[in-house]
């Protein structure tokens, strides 16, 4: 009956430091990216790209349906899914890692934080380790999370013929920004 | 007693393990990805570039011109290439079609053209009623109609007899089902139904139905294959006429799309190469053709 009890209470225990409720997400958040080349700039936006922080461990993630980014004209929209990114194959692009200073982060104290982020970022079926900063600001209880970053075309083995080699930029700049909101874990 | 003891056991066990299962099963939860504690993607995917362009060769393939786009067309025929060295094989001579498509939305598409064939001018409406898409919203299929007006404007054979404008007037209504198998190969049924105010003879139906299949497979990511075949339910034309059957190519290149093709139709509209195509494959009545398509946002989207 003893180790019955012990269990019930552990069983209790777990639940309860699950349902504490340390994860932040969005479903809304805003992923731009613009390419600067000296014939053209090119600027795509997603407003809906998935965001999931957890603040106990740091554990950040990321993803992204490729179809979603919206451009100004519909033909660039269409050679992005079909000739670069390949979206039938990759549909996704996904980030996986963490804030690796989150201890520096009170959550229970509004204020800006910078924060670093490290971890894979994958496209076009490609992984590539990143390290970037981005800025989480604590306001009653709710995360803004910006970041800004760079990534190089070819890394990710996205072929660009050289007729448009002045139109799509080797460096291409993303930018996230999102309100995070805590996840309610109980359903 | 020891019965009541074993079952006891046995009962103890079983909280045991139902426990320790709980438990797992909690430990796993913190292992497990965090983005799937978001659930499934509520978006629904529409198949996109199902075709180069609005046009498979001459019929209108399932897409649309997106909203706040024109689309400039300009469309030769030549000659028949049977013409020999003497016609360049069939160079020598060109009709041409120069057109303009609009997308008003995403769904509705608004299109002009003029034709040398026949100084015929040229205006349909397509509408996609249904759109391929995977996720919330399945749909196997895209689903346009096409509706076109086409005015003759050739002067009277005989000024002198009675004419009447509404005998220059044909009209066609399309139907188009079409789906993308997968990223290289597209097809779709074109159910047509023209309709000419005026025939020449009797023996010629003023309603004209014929189903149109067309197809095409993408060799790379600029390339691709189209054919297009229109059969005409027999005893409707007049015995010189015959079906249409083109193949061709799509060459894109950022902006342009080239369509290079042969066929034995020589009008690029409706009423022409579905009621009124003369050449013969087997005789080499083939004549080579292009359309070039140019894009040029005028609206843009919304961000």
């Amino acid at each position: 009956m003893r180790t019955l009890f012990f269990l019930t209470v552990l069983t209790l225990v777990m639940c309860a430091h699950s349902a504490t409720g340390q994860k932040f997400f969005t479903k809304t958040g805003r992923i731009t990216f613009l390419s600067q080349a000296p014939l053209e700039k090119i600027e795509s936006s997603n407003n809906n790209s998935l965001i999931v922080l957890d603040v106990a461990t740091g554990k950040l993630e990321c993803s992204v349906l490729i179809k979603g980014f919206q451009f100004e004209k519909a033909l660039m929209q269409e050679h992005f899914n079909e000739n670069y990114m390949e979206s039938h194959k990759y549909p996704k692009g996904l980030f996986k890692g963490a804030v690796t200073n989150m201890q520096d982060i009170n959550m229970r104290k509004d204020g800006v934080y910078s924060a670093t982020i490290k971890g894979d970022i994958t496209l076009h079926g490609v992984t590539k380790s990143m390290t970037t900063t981005g800025k989480l600001t604590i306001k009653g209880g709710n995360v803004a999370a910006t970041t800004s970053f760079e990534i190089v075309v070819a890394d990710f083995d996205i072929e660009k013929p050289k007729v448009v080699k002045d139109n799509i930029a080797e460096t291409v700049k993303v930018t996230v920004s999102a309100e995070l909101k805590l996840m309610d874990e109980t359903n | 007693m020891k019965q009541i003891d074993r079952l006891r056991s046995v009962y103890r066990f079983g909280l045991i393990t139902i426990l320790a299962v709980v438990l797992v099963r909690a430990n796993a939860q913190e292992e497990q990805e965090l983005l799937s504690l978001l659930g499934r993607e509520e978006t629904t995917e529409y198949a996109a570039a199902s075709f180069k362009t609005n046009r498979v060769i001459n019929l209108h393939s399932l897409e649309s011109t997106a909203a706040g786009v024109l689309d400039i067309k300009i469309s030769h025929r030549f000659g028949f290439i049977n013409g020999g060295i003497y016609e360049l094989f069939g160079l020598d001579e060109s009709t041409i079609r120069l057109g303009a498509d609009y997308g008003i939305s995403d769904r509705l598409t608004v299109g002009l053209g003029r034709s040398s064939y026949e100084k015929t001018y040229d205006g349909y409406l397509k509408f996609k009623i249904l759109r391929q898409s995977t996720g919330v919203k399945n749909m196997p299929v895209t689903l346009a109609i096409l509706g076109t007006t086409a005015i003759s404007t050739l002067k009277w054979a005989d000024p002198d007899r009675d004419n009447l404008f509404s005998s220059k007037v044909s009209y066609a209504t399309q139907l188009i089902i079409g789906r993308k198998f997968n990223n290289v190969f597209s097809l779709q049924l074109s159910p047509s139904w023209v309709h000419r105010n005026l025939v020449k003879t009797a023996a010629e139906k003023n309603d004209v139905i014929a189903f149109g299949l067309a197809g095409r497979i993408k060799l790379n990511k600029r390339f691709s294959l189209n054919g297009e075949w229109i059969y005409v339910l027999p005893d409707q034309l007049a015995e010189e006429y015959t079906n249409s059957l083109s193949i061709g190519v799509d060459i894109e290149t950022g902006g342009h799309v080239f369509q290079l093709h042969f066929t034995n139709s020589t009008s690029m509209i409706e009423k022409g190469f579905i009621t009124e195509t003369v050449g013969k494959w087997s005789e080499g009545q083939v004549r080579f053709g292009f359309n070039i398509s140019r894009v040029f946002t005028l609206v843009k989207p919304a961000s």
